[in-house]
């Protein structure tokens, strides 16, 4: 059904690979009729790499994260997705700058490289030219950084202590990849749900969340308690959003505060697709398949009714009010 | 979850600070009985030495419960009576009153426990728990002194019910809580309240931020949520480092700020 009247109505997309799974490039409907362009999902495995860091030993980490995405690219994944702030470890404090990594610092060259084979996302402390330190993430494909997501959300209360150190980043925007088109969050960017309705109706069809979190709350049932709110949040976006969802968590203890893991894959309907343990390093895979997205929006089409503009004109009015200007007029 | 994460906990920070091995005082008591059970699951009972340090007015019971815990995790021990030392020291003061002698005899154990770290390159394993921590109830360079302390996020009442379930002897769960260091001394009885009752207290002040009169009205007495908030309180110094002298334009622990997992 691929025929040529497609192909006639409408240019091609740039990015698009033809031929892989029989998938081409596909052309979303965005809000108010307005056609925005955008990759198609591709079927393909992704793979969640739930590793101990070590704290500030930016060496060992690179060559953990290489055996990793070899080994989950001989497995036949397509994306591999690291925690945040991977190549680092979490609770870096003073160290922040010297762990700091530019775009085009040597260090990242064999990852870029591993890129060629298969795409990376990974956790890294980002210096800019004017010298602000970001806790992003990196997508790196096809040997260059294909985007870069900075973290917006900077916990900083109970044990974070995140805008002591970093700069927060000011948008979370979707973008294209050869596997589909999607977004990155890290960690209390997902506390936030602006930021995953942002990404969604800028066409993610997959947010990948990467993420380093310090159990907090055990349970008498054996859970961290902010685990089990992770959990809840993780298939609530899925399912309202209706998109696929990858968290990527993070193991081991720093300053004897253990990461909890329990990565995990939830599919557009809010089911999970595949769930790591905690607290045990694992390589985690998961079947993203287009056709569970299409049937879960046809069940659902959520995103096609929301209405964008209810929002921001309503969004105007509270932040007009909140900041003390005139109350709205109506007639 | 709790022993996994304990067992895990050990093992990870142990190893980080260059150890295989740790030292543990064991007094006979629940507390050190459930880190040295944690410790052996741990590292295996190969890499888990007890000091067993009895004082000669320390009741025969708490050494033979020590012993028990000893046989039944099959780790190493070692008695090292604290008498002759101690008795030296008050020899040349007499007049020392019962809390000067206790907090004696706890830096003595401190040092023996320091000084078999080095001579088993074994990393001191802590016993003390987030109650007594809290309270204030412990001695400063004593029983608080440890690398690395797996009890210390738990209330009393928590190290029991674990203790239980990682099978501490039923004796030692049991028994009455004591510091052992005269005849008859009991927990509950030198501070006025059960570990039932202040830990209750303790987990709404602490754990989940109730202001007093929040905890008034939850069903406890004024002056007894009074007196605890008062000893968490004065008991602040304890729990940190000794405060320094502000000078240079980066000061240690105030902007000179990195983990202790530093680079591990």
């Amino acid at each position: 059904m691929q025929g040529g009247f497609w192909s006639a109505a409408v240019p091609r997309c740039a990015g698009c690979q033809e031929g892989a799974n029989g998938v081409k490039c596909a052309w979303l409907l965005g809000p108010r009729g307005r056609w925005v362009e955008g990759m198609a999902l591709r079927r393909f495995k992704i793979a969640l790499a739930q590793i101990s860091p070590a704290l500030g030993d930016l060496e060992r980490n690179l060559a953990l994260h290489e055996k990793l995405a070899r080994e989950a690219a001989s497995h036949g994944a397509g994306l591999v997705l690291f925690p945040e702030l991977s190549l680092t470890g979490y609770f870096i404090k003073d160290l922040v700058s010297s762990v700091a990594l530019r775009a085009e610092s040597p260090e990242l060259r064999p990852l870029l490289a591993l890129s060629r084979d298969v795409a990376l996302v990974v956790g890294l402390v980002e210096e800019t030219p004017d010298r602000r330190f970001y806790n992003a993430a990196l997508y790196l494909e096809g040997g260059a950084i294909r985007h870069v997501h900075r973290k917006v959300y900077l916990p900083t209360y109970g044990i974070f202590d995140e805008q002591r150190y970093f700069a927060a980043g000011d948008r979370a925007r979707a973008f294209d990849a050869a596997l589909g088109r999607m977004a990155i969050l890290v960690c209390e960017d997902l506390w936030h749900p602006a930021l995953p309705l942002l990404a969604v109706h800028d066409g993610a069809d997959l947010i990948l969340c990467i993420s380093s979190s310090p159990g907090r709350g055990l349970g008498p049932e054996g859970r961290f308690a902010n685990a089990a709110a992770w959990e809840a949040a993780n298939r609530t976006y899925a399912a309202l959003f209706t998109v696929y969802l990858a968290y990527a968590g993070r193991v081991g203890y720093e300053d004897g505060a253990c990461f909890w893991g329990g990565s995990e894959v939830i599919g557009p309907g809010g089911e999970p697709a595949a769930k790591a343990p905690y607290l045990d390093e694992a390589l985690l895979y998961a079947e993203l398949d287009p056709n569970e997205l299409r049937r879960a929006r046809i069940a659902n089409p959520l995103l096609r009714d929301e209405r964008l503009e209810l929002t921001l004109r309503e969004l105007g009015e509270l932040v007009r009010r909140r900041s003390g200007g005139s109350p709205p007029s109506h007639g | 979850m709790a022993r996994r994460i304990l067992t895990g906990f050990i093992a990870n920070e142990a190893g980080k600070a260059g150890f295989r091995r740790v030292v543990v005082g064991l007094s006979g008591g629940i507390d050190s009985a459930l880190s040295a059970t944690l410790a052996a699951e741990a590292l295996g009972p190969a890499n888990v030495h007890a000091l067993i340090m009895p004082y000669r007015t320390s009741v025969p019971e708490s050494r033979a419960h020590a012993e028990m815990v000893v046989r039944g995790l099959g780790i190493a021990s070692q008695v090292v009576e604290i008498t002759p030392m101690v008795d030296a020291y008050f020899g040349v003061f007499p007049d020392a009153d019962q809390v000067r002698r206790g907090n004696k005899m706890a830096r003595e154990r401190m040092t023996i426990l320091f000084d078999h770290s080095a001579r088993l390159e074994a990393l001191v394993l802590g016993t003390s728990n987030k109650t007594e921590l809290l309270l204030g109830y412990s001695t400063l360079f004593g029983d608080m002194a440890c690398g690395i302390n797996p009890l210390g996020d738990l209330w009393k009442t928590q190290v029991r019910a674990l203790a239980r379930h990682v099978g501490v002897p039923e004796a030692v769960v049991q028994k009455v809580p004591s510091a052992d260091l005269w005849a008859g001394q009991t927990d509950e009885q030198e501070l006025g309240f059960t570990y039932e009752r202040v830990d209750q207290v303790l987990h709404l002040l602490v754990d989940r931020r109730y202001e007093i009169p929040e905890v008034v009205v939850a069903g406890f007495d004024e002056a007894f949520v009074r007196a605890v908030a008062r000893r968490i309180q004065t008991s602040q110094y304890k729990r940190r480092l000794p405060v320094i002298a502000k000078l240079s334009p980066r000061t240690i622990d105030r902007e000179f700020r990195y983990a202790r997992d530093w680079g591990r």
